[in-house]
């Protein structure tokens, strides 16, 4: 049993971050409740279940089979930058986090607005779509790849570019506040993102899923976990960058599209009775 | 977010893009100076004598992973760092080749003599308690795993197919790849040597 949950390379960062997410919205779960403010059940279920999920690919033996089979490692990148950053950005992250931190004292206040010009570049659609997209066609690139298979630092690196940048791409398209109060992009744009993200996924998925070159040829120099032919560890692979994630684009798609109708119905309310 | 905020920010960008390229050297292997740990294991060599990485600095090593019944990456690669030790005579001396045997149930340290006796005579068989293999590959990235024995008893390794150069200060320099020939080896080798010098 043990042997399952302890980490297959221990990593501080991990140790670090989880934890203090979690209890970060812990206390803006407790502080939002003495304000009297409605939680609701649903969001932080998706936030805790988000963390756990990515703590597990990251944390645990997982991360060991993440490191020799490919596409054990695609599936490790699906958790952390679609299924397990979408399900920590549903859990509203400016309302619960923000509850936890304010109000803060004028300067760290501040100094948290200096370091909120990053989310705001990754959060912007152009730079944001261009960074999401970019970030797995870098990490994909064979050299590349090569490299952040064999330093420890970079491997660390690439799964936490991988999760934060997963996360603040989610959280623009799922946000539900009124987008007059969010400052993030109106529900058109959203969907404008959605479709430039989707394509340029669907393509590399493709391409890796039917390329007859051993793309990844790092796995095979440092010998995969289980003795399976390296173009089945490919094609997998390929799968798992192509199919799925086009599938969360859909779900992310249907979010926008409900919270543009919970729009229209908010701001016409009489309709029907004219 | 301003024009400015943009321009420093993809500035940064390509800056730390810049500078992981700027690192590399002209290798024929794979450069990994600064991707990979120093030299460090706790092992058992071929007389049965306890050893650690200490026991080899100052000199320039070539380290990997294989098993004595390895039926074709083991010996073909020994038998080309042999190749490759045949043609720099004068500095064959400087090197030791580290075979790592992460079969440490057939691999006695007598049956390891015997075997690398048949390449050359700087090539050194380790082997350990398997712990302290899976903590040494865990290091440099790689793994192994042990097929399923047939009815002789028998099983398959698998194991990892990069040969790690080492410098004389136990610094990881280079990844020998299977693709690399002979006459590349002895280039990179030699200046590898002459370097530190």
């Amino acid at each position: 049993m043990l042997h399952w949950v302890a980490p297959y390379q221990f990593s501080w960062l991990a140790v670090t971050v989880f934890p203090l997410a979690g209890i970060l919205y812990g206390a803006g779960m407790r502080n939002l409740r003495r304000r009297g403010e409605k939680i609701g059940y649903w969001r932080p279920f998706a936030f805790y279940l988000g963390l756990a999920l990515c703590y597990t690919v990251m944390h645990t033996r997982f991360d060991y089979y993440g490191q020799y089979l490919f596409f054990m490692h695609r599936a490790q990148h699906l958790v952390l930058h679609h299924v397990g950053a979408m399900l920590i950005a549903l859990g509203n992250l400016p309302r619960f986090w923000g509850a936890a931190l304010s109000p803060l004292p004028p300067g760290p206040g501040k100094l948290l607005n200096r370091a909120m010009l990053p989310v705001r570049f990754l959060q912007q659609p152009v730079s944001g779509s261009v960074v999401f997209v970019g970030l797995i066609y870098f990490w994909l690139t064979p050299g590349v790849h090569f490299d952040a298979m064999l330093s420890h630092n970079l491997y660390l690196l690439m799964n936490w570019s991988m999760l934060v940048d997963g996360v603040l791409f989610w959280m623009v398209l799922v946000d539900a506040r009124p987008i007059e109060l969010s400052h993030l992009p109106g529900y058109a744009t959203r969907f404008v993102m959605i479709i430039a993200t989707t394509i340029p996924q669907i393509l590399l998925g493709a391409y890796i899923t039917f390329s007859t070159r051993n793309l990844y040829s790092v796995y095979s120099v440092c010998g995969r976990a289980w003795p399976i032919a390296p173009e089945r560890d490919q094609l997998y692979g390929g799968l798992l960058t192509w199919i799925p994630p086009a599938m969360m684009e859909l779900v992310a798609a249907l979010i926008v599209l409900s919270l543009l109708m919970a729009r229209e119905s908010a701001l016409s309310p009489t309709e029907g009775k004219s | 977010m301003n024009i400015r905020e943009t321009i420093a920010l993809v500035f940064l960008l390509a800056s730390i893009v810049v500078a992981g390229c700027a690192r590399q050297g002209h290798w024929n292997a794979k450069n990994i100076s600064g991707l990979m740990p120093d030299l460090k294991f706790n092992l058992t060599d071929e007389t049965g004598k306890s050893v650690t990485a200490a026991n080899y600095r100052g000199k320039t090593l070539m380290l990997f992973f294989g098993y004595t019944n390895c039926p074709d990456f083991c010996p073909t690669t020994l038998a080309k760092l042999a190749q490759v030790l045949d043609q720099i005579p004068n500095e064959r001396k400087e090197v030791r080749v580290l075979f790592v045997s992460v079969d440490p149930k057939r691999d006695s340290p007598k049956n390891l003599a015997i075997y690398t006796n048949n390449f050359a005579p700087e090539v050194i068989g380790l082997t350990g308690s398997e712990p302290m293999l899976r903590e040494l590959t865990k290091r440099y990235r790689t793994t192994f795993s042990y097929g399923k024995p047939n009815a002789l008893g028998n099983y398959e390794v698998s194991h990892g197919l990069a040969v790690y150069v080492f410098d004389k200060t136990g610094k990881a320099r280079l990844m020998i790849l299977d693709k690399q020939t002979v006459p590349q080896i002895v280039t990179d080798l030699k200046r590898l040597i002459g370097e530190s010098a």
